[in-house]
């Protein structure tokens, strides 16, 4: 963790004058420190191979945001929104809690789908329309992130 | 460079537009959890849109650097602070709007 | 082109301080006020541009790293006060059966 934290503090500071740097440094095992006592040692899975396959994931997840943003905008201005709220439990079986983590916050990131609760298994949605949560069921997101915690082959 | 500037306003413009809507949602909408999803539309669309309208005239590295981590920050913290949210307001027992309910 | 962005942060920050206003609840006024943080972030950054200072940029990271822990600290807040209350009451219903406990606080 330590590595990463002194490349922020060095692409944000910018500065290489030796009290800077010790100031940095001083920083850096303070966080890291703070984070030992808070119980965050691990990095939870995440690796440099799960890193390179994020661009595309993101790519595809800022795809999903603006034409579901689009959807949601529609009703906004519309001068009766079509809101049928609904609630729902969808399948998040046998991921990591990485994966876990990324779905979850993927569908919230997502306008028109919330996530409510996350269980071992699964995750409570609550979606603007039934379609949204109909189309979380089908799938895609789930599959897009199971093959970013596993790479191509394990994912199916 | 003509096209980034055209393609800068854009992002600058759509961004902007989904932002208004999100305000607009947040008054309009009918209860809470509808209201957290315009705020999502805020945090997720109308935020990615405008920082990456402002990346495309960037006068410098250091600040295109500290664009993307401004944009990182907010999409690892915006959906976090709706769960967080939303987790605690069902918990705490918010009823969830269905059609037909009064406003609330 | 930056001062119209400048402008629909602005009227977005408005309606989310209405929102807050109004209300009803507690959840609808942090939602709110969170939102009001985001823009002012974006705002901070779009002003950067607009007067040709990128160290703004620092300030806007900065700020949307504490508008996300004051969010989450005044959410456990709440709860730990609810738990707290909670445990109050079990102890006090065991102690004493004739006192109920009340929650004065107004629910969402």
């Amino acid at each position: 963790m330590a590595p990463l934290f002194a490349l922020f503090w060095v692409l944000l500071s910018g500065h290489f004058t030796t009290l800077l740097l010790v100031l940095g440094a001083l920083s850096v095992a303070l966080v890291c420190l703070l984070a030992r006592r808070a119980g965050l040692t691990a990095s939870a899975g995440a690796s440099i191979p799960h890193a390179l396959r994020l661009p595309r994931y993101l790519l595809w997840i800022g795809k999903e945001v603006l034409v579901s943003a689009v959807a949601v905008v529609r009703r906004v201005w519309s001068p009766r929104p079509d809101l049928r709220p609904a609630v729902a439990a969808t399948p998040a079986a046998g991921m990591s809690e990485l994966a876990q983590v990324t779905y979850a916050n993927s569908i919230t990131y997502t306008p028109g789908t919330l996530s409510l609760d996350v269980d071992e298994d699964q995750v409570h949605v609550h979606s603007l329309v039934p379609a949204d949560l109909e189309a979380l069921r089908a799938g895609a997101m789930l599959r897009r992130v199971h093959r970013l915690d596993q790479g191509r082959r394990a994912g199916r | 460079m003509i096209v980034l500037d055209i393609a800068s306003v854009v992002l600058l413009a759509a961004g902007a537009l989904f932002v208004v809507s999100g305000g607009v949602g947040l008054l309009r909408f009918p209860d809470f959890y509808t209201r957290v999803h315009a705020a999502g539309i805020t945090d997720s669309a109308g935020a990615g849109l405008i920082l990456l309208g402002l990346l495309l005239r960037t006068p410098s590295w250091e600040t295109g650097v500290r664009l993307l981590v401004i944009m990182l920050f907010l999409a690892l913290t915006g959906p976090t602070a709706s769960y967080v949210l939303a987790f605690a307001a069902r918990r705490d027992g918010v009823p969830i709007w269905r059609e037909g309910d009064p406003r609330r | 082109m930056i001062v119209a962005v400048m402008a629909a942060l602005l009227v977005t920050m408005v309606l989310a301080l209405a929102r807050a206003f109004v209300g009803p609840g507690r959840y609808n006024r942090i939602l709110a006020i969170n939102m009001f943080g985001t823009k002012t972030v974006l705002f901070v950054a779009v002003a950067g541009f607009l007067f040709g200072r990128p160290e703004f940029l620092d300030i806007g990271i900065l700020y949307a790293l504490v508008n996300f822990v004051a969010v989450v600290a005044v959410l456990r807040l709440t709860h730990y006060d609810d738990d707290l209350a909670d445990d109050l009451a079990d102890d006090l219903a065991d102690d004493l059966a004739d006192e109920p406990a009340t929650d004065g606080e107004d629910r969402a």
